[in-house]
């Protein structure tokens, strides 16, 4: 079984920080992994993405460039990454930055209202990429929820305060993208 | 073994050098290869080592010199134009016969070219800078073995007191992969030839000066005795589903590791097709093809350059079969369904 991910936003929403996550929840569950930033002139305000592969193989290719799956937290990014997905993949829309509903009716699209919800129901509005993550890993499970929040844990040494706040956005984008799927 | 971490590429280069026991870096900051040195001005001060950003890339590659003379690990980094800046310096090492690793990681080109993943440096790691000498050039595929190379890296200067160089390209520099570092201390080489202090002794000489044609030549012929050891001994190559292959690819670092999703595809199509990925680029596993090409239909290679390590693939070949070429340049990478079509539309013709 192979996941791929591409994740992308604004630089500053987290997008490269949740691939790692990802990434590390994928190599301490023992799986093979490979994460690939878009590196270039980017800065705080322009656009960022990662990709992240979890294998049971040895993983070939770092670039995917039909990858199963996309977390577009802006609407550059679901732009540019919504007709990359391949028939079947799945779609994590960050619906609080991206007005519009997808073009294609062969995804599997899950619309998160990822800033609003890390506001109103977190309350800690720099959640909303870990909402985004859970949402993904919930459809997905290329990772369990205990293995990303002890990823997060060892991630986030010297930052404990924010840690409670992560691991309940990430289990609010588990159950929102379960309660979808039902 | 040590525990399995996720690091980004230029920072586990840069920890397995330390773990190599290198406590000097010189080097002068370039894209896409500045987390080497960041990680080297953190790191080196905690092992009693030292960092210096050099005033350019010249003057780094001849603080290695510096170093090296002393008898110490040393390494610089940097990518494609930077390492163009550095050959004088490194000519001037393997012409004193001095121990340095020099991490490339490339970007595209030429001039000052792009930042993103190249491999067009083929030509200036394989054939070097002014004067004959090699490099040792090894190419490693995943950032495990990019660990693991850096450190052999080391032990290959050392050996054979001789510039070795580690030739990456941006993906390895930038992605991030779980690895293992080794635990087995540094060895330790005889540098009784290094400039440590002449008390009580007599002194050494580290030099590439040598005016009598004679004395140059002899040195000379020193040199390839010792690249004819290099060539006995330290070839590496993977050869990658090969045994009942009727195509062979033939990649490096990260165009081989696309090479292998691209033959899941055509193997998952009934093309029976595999991969020779040498490693060390000098000295090259010319037999390997040789023997190869009795076997394959053709050979592909497949570069992110306008076609370098051909040149190399052709002299292991020796027009025993086809040898075709496909290349990505200018930081674009080539995607597996590419090198998929391409495979295809050979066996097609």
């Amino acid at each position: 079984m192979q996941y791929e991910v591409i994740i992308a936003g604004f630089g500053g929403q987290g997008v490269m920080l949740i691939g790692q996550l990802l990434a590390n929840a994928a190599m301490l569950q023992g799986s093979k992994t490979v994460w690939m930033p878009s590196y270039g002139p980017e800065m705080r305000g322009g656009t960022a993405n990662c990709t992240v592969v979890v294998s049971d193989e040895d993983i070939g290719s770092p670039v995917v460039p039909r990858p199963g799956a996309a977390i577009v937290m802006n609407l550059p990014s679901m732009d540019k990454f919504e007709p990359l997905v391949v028939p079947g993949g799945l779609l994590v829309v960050n619906a609080s930055l991206v007005a519009r509903k997808a073009e294609r009716t062969d995804l599997d699209v899950v619309y998160v209202e990822c800033n609003r919800l890390a506001e109103e129901q977190v309350k800690s509005p720099r959640s909303a990429n870990m909402i985004a993550l859970g949402a993904y890993i919930g459809k997905t499970g290329a990772a369990t929820p205990e293995i990303v929040k002890y990823a997060m844990a060892k991630k986030m040494v010297g930052k404990e305060r924010f840690l409670e706040a992560n691991k309940a956005a990430l289990d609010l984008g588990i159950r929102l993208a379960q309660g979808e799927a039902g | 073994m040590g525990e399995k971490i996720l690091m980004k590429g230029s920072e586990a280069i840069a920890e397995a050098a330390v773990r190599a026991g290198c406590k000097l870096f010189f080097g002068y900051p370039i894209t896409p290869q500045n987390e080497v040195p960041e990680y080297m001005s953190k790191r080196l001060f905690e092992v009693g080592g030292q960092f210096v950003q050099a005033e350019s890339e010249v003057a780094a590659s001849n603080m290695c010199y510096g170093a090296a003379a002393v008898g110490h690990r040393v390494m610089t980094s940097s990518s494609s134009p930077g390492v163009t800046l550095k050959q004088e310096g490194l000519s001037y090492c393997a012409g004193s016969e001095l121990p340095v690793v020099v991490v490339n990681v490339m970007r595209g080109g030429p001039g000052l070219g792009g930042i993103q993943p190249a491999q067009s440096d083929y030509f200036q790691a394989t054939r070097p800078g002014h004067g004959d000498f090699r490099y040792i050039v090894i190419a490693p595929a995943t950032i495990q073995e990019a660990v693991d190379l850096m450190m052999d890296a080391f032990d290959l200067a050392d050996r054979y007191r001789n510039p070795v160089m580690v030739l990456a390209d941006g993906l390895i520099g930038q992605m991030m992969e779980p690895v293992v570092f080794r635990e087995d201390p540094p060895k330790e080489y005889d540098k009784s030839w290094a400039c440590t202090g002449c008390a009580g002794r007599e002194k050494n000489i580290v030099n590439s000066l040598y005016l009598d044609p004679k004395d140059l030549e002899d040195h000379n012929f020193h040199l390839f005795r010792k690249y004819d050891e290099v060539e006995k001994n330290e070839i590496r190559v993977e050869e990658y589903l090969m045994e009942d292959a009727e195509v062979a690819l033939a990649a490096y670092g990260t165009t081989a590791r696309i090479c292998k999703t691209a033959i899941g595809l055509l193997r998952a199509q009934g093309f029976k097709v595999g991969l020779v990925r040498p490693i060390t680029l000098w000295p090259f596993p010319y037999r390997t093809f040789r023997k190869v090409a009795d076997r394959v239909r053709f050979v592909l290679d497949v570069e992110m350059s306008m076609g370098q390590m051909i040149q190399d693939v052709r002299l292991g070949v020796v027009e025993r079969c086809p040898v075709h070429f496909y290349g990505r340049v200018g930081g674009m990478v080539p995607a597996p369904v590419e090198i998929v079509q391409q495979v295809q539309r050979l066996l097609a013709e």
